[in-house]
């Protein structure tokens, strides 16, 4: 049975693999809105003194590591879109009769998910280096790629729950404005989050945001600064992703199709 | 031996009964219709044999298995072809076999060779590597029904097969059908709203009308079972007719409605 849970999920990973690399319009548009991120705030902020934790540190190199996070969060959303249009096509009802554990089609859907920002993330990585960022070494660089994966594999299962819940596309652009752009926003990827009034909402907001932990965990891998412990980071990212696969998995096992 | 057994089947969405105390029986090795206009609760009892939906009450059984607690034995046995198409647009015809076949966890040389027979027997061996948004409507029924068998079913539920194809493709697979049917010994339900359709291809027809089985024979006998009604020789679509009224169904039929239908049904026998 358990190779076959694998098989299972290497092919729906296969399926979004091929659907990704089809699609190039959509590796584009993912790519540009962080890139304008990094160009204009990167350019912008260039000369702005950075505050204590990140003092004598360049905006650029600090915004970098926030835009890949930015990435990240912003392409793992397309993984509970796909589902939807699965539902709108009805190719989701084909997954759905098959003899296969509803985990299993989770698994294999988050699997693609990381996948995927895997390669946008490295991507907008690799074009920063043009733009001036350093990167210490390869080992911080392998460091990064794990971050970007234990990021991803939250947000991804977070996506897949949220669209569990819903009923079609049409509903999706809400998710965007009133969860992604603020989850972004507040994440500490365009400034430190200490700049946040003590005890104000929006700081409260931003030590929710799981998102401020990988961004955090980022930072302290590519440009060594953070504003937390590294082990407080991958805590929280680990109980995240645990948990919204659990979760995901759960709300999709109850949809109906 | 029975291949489906349904026992007081009843569905429920908000109160409103869309399959109501059904029980029938499917043989072995038959071909099934189920006819009935718009909204009749075809599509429900489909969704529900085919493990999609739990039913409110009543119990059923695909292949001696339970549809509460043997799912997963029951989708090991079962192919299906959907009213509305369910391939993915952006694969080939090859990958979206090859996508049912892994899941299925067919092995590698059993998955290579059927997925080959089937391309053949539907005819699409040379498109096999097109895209899937780029075949026509019948095309991508065929491809279904290929995408149905591929893992060997027991049981194939064919849920409005033909609906806008052209004569050509229609006769295609009708014939296609009634092969499967004898070559491979595959028990077919299928539902229609084509009279000639059913006429053509079943051995028996439940014609469902407001969630309920109101005539269910072969085709033969319901039209000797009206003839004395009608002059000429009743076509099956007079059965239908006959059984389910004339007027238009909107798709939700309120409980009022309903019953002055009942009251209209039973007026005319």
């Amino acid at each position: 049975m358990k190779s076959n849970n694998l098989q299972v999920i290497y092919v729906i990973w296969l399926r979004e693999m091929k659907r990704f690399l089809r699609a190039k319009s959509r590796l584009i548009s993912n790519l540009t809105l962080p890139f304008f991120f990094l160009f204009a705030m990167g350019s912008g902020f260039r000369t702005w003194n950075m505050p204590e934790t990140f003092q004598g540190i360049d905006y650029f190199n600090f915004l970098t590591p926030g835009i890949i996070g930015m990435t990240i969060l912003f392409s793992s959303m397309f993984t509970g879109l796909s589902t939807l249009w699965d539902k709108e096509f009805g190719f989701l009802k084909e997954i759905m009769v098959a003899p296969v554990r509803r985990p299993v089609i989770i698994l294999g859907r988050i699997a693609g998910g990381v996948t995927t920002n895997l390669i946008q993330g490295t991507m907008i990585l690799i074009i920063s280096l043009f733009m001036g960022f350093k990167i210490t070494s390869l080992f911080s660089f392998l460091l990064a790629v794990f971050f970007m994966i234990l990021t991803s594999i939250g947000f991804n299962g977070l996506s897949v729950a949220i669209a569990s819940k819903m009923k079609d596309v049409q509903g999706f652009p809400l998710v965007m404005h009133f969860f992604t752009f603020p989850c972004f926003l507040l994440s500490g990827a365009l400034f430190p989050i200490n700049n946040l009034p003590n005890w104000d909402w929006a700081r409260f907001l931003s030590l929710i945001n799981p998102l401020t932990y990988g961004v955090d965990g980022l930072r302290a891998v590519l440009i060594n600064s953070s504003q937390f412990p590294l082990f407080l980071d991958l805590g929280v990212l680990l109980i995240f992703g645990l948990v919204m696969i659990i979760l995901g998995s759960y709300l999709f096992s109850k949809t109906e199709v | 031996m029975w291949a489906i057994e349904t026992k007081n089947l009843t569905k429920e969405f908000n109160g409103l009964k869309a399959v109501d105390n059904i029980s029938f029986k499917v043989k072995k090795g038959e071909i099934f219709g189920l006819l009935g206009p718009n909204g009749a609760g075809k599509t429900t009892i489909i969704k529900i044999l085919t493990t999609l939906l739990s039913p409110t009450q009543g119990e059923a059984k695909v292949w001696e298995y339970n549809i509460s607690d043997q799912r997963n034995e029951i989708r090991n046995s079962i192919g299906i072809v959907f009213q509305e198409p369910a391939l993915d647009n952006r694969l080939t015809g090859f990958e979206n076999l090859d996508f049912h076949a892994r899941l299925y966890s067919l092995d590698k040389k059993t998955r290579q060779k059927r997925i080959k027979e089937l391309l053949n027997l539907v005819g699409l061996k040379d498109q096999a590597n097109d895209l899937v948004i780029n075949y026509s409507g019948g095309m991508k029924r065929r491809l279904e029904i290929a995408r149905g068998l591929m893992h060997f079913p027991k049981v194939l539920f064919l849920d409005e097969p033909t609906l806008g194809l052209d004569p050509q493709t229609r006769r295609r697979i009708w014939d296609y059908i009634l092969e499967l049917n004898k070559k491979e010994k595959i028990t077919i339900i299928l539902t229609t709203h084509y009279m000639e359709e059913a006429d053509y291809l079943c051995q028996r027809v439940g014609i469902i009308d407001f969630g309920e089985i109101v005539a269910l024979d072969t085709s033969q006998n319901l039209k000797n079972e009206i003839k004395s009604v009608d002059i000429r020789e009743p076509s099956l679509e007079d059965v239908f007719l006959h059984f389910t009224g004339k007027t238009i169904r909107e798709r939700e039929v309120g409980r009022s409605e309903k019953n002055r239908m009942i009251a209209k049904r039973f007026k005319r026998r």
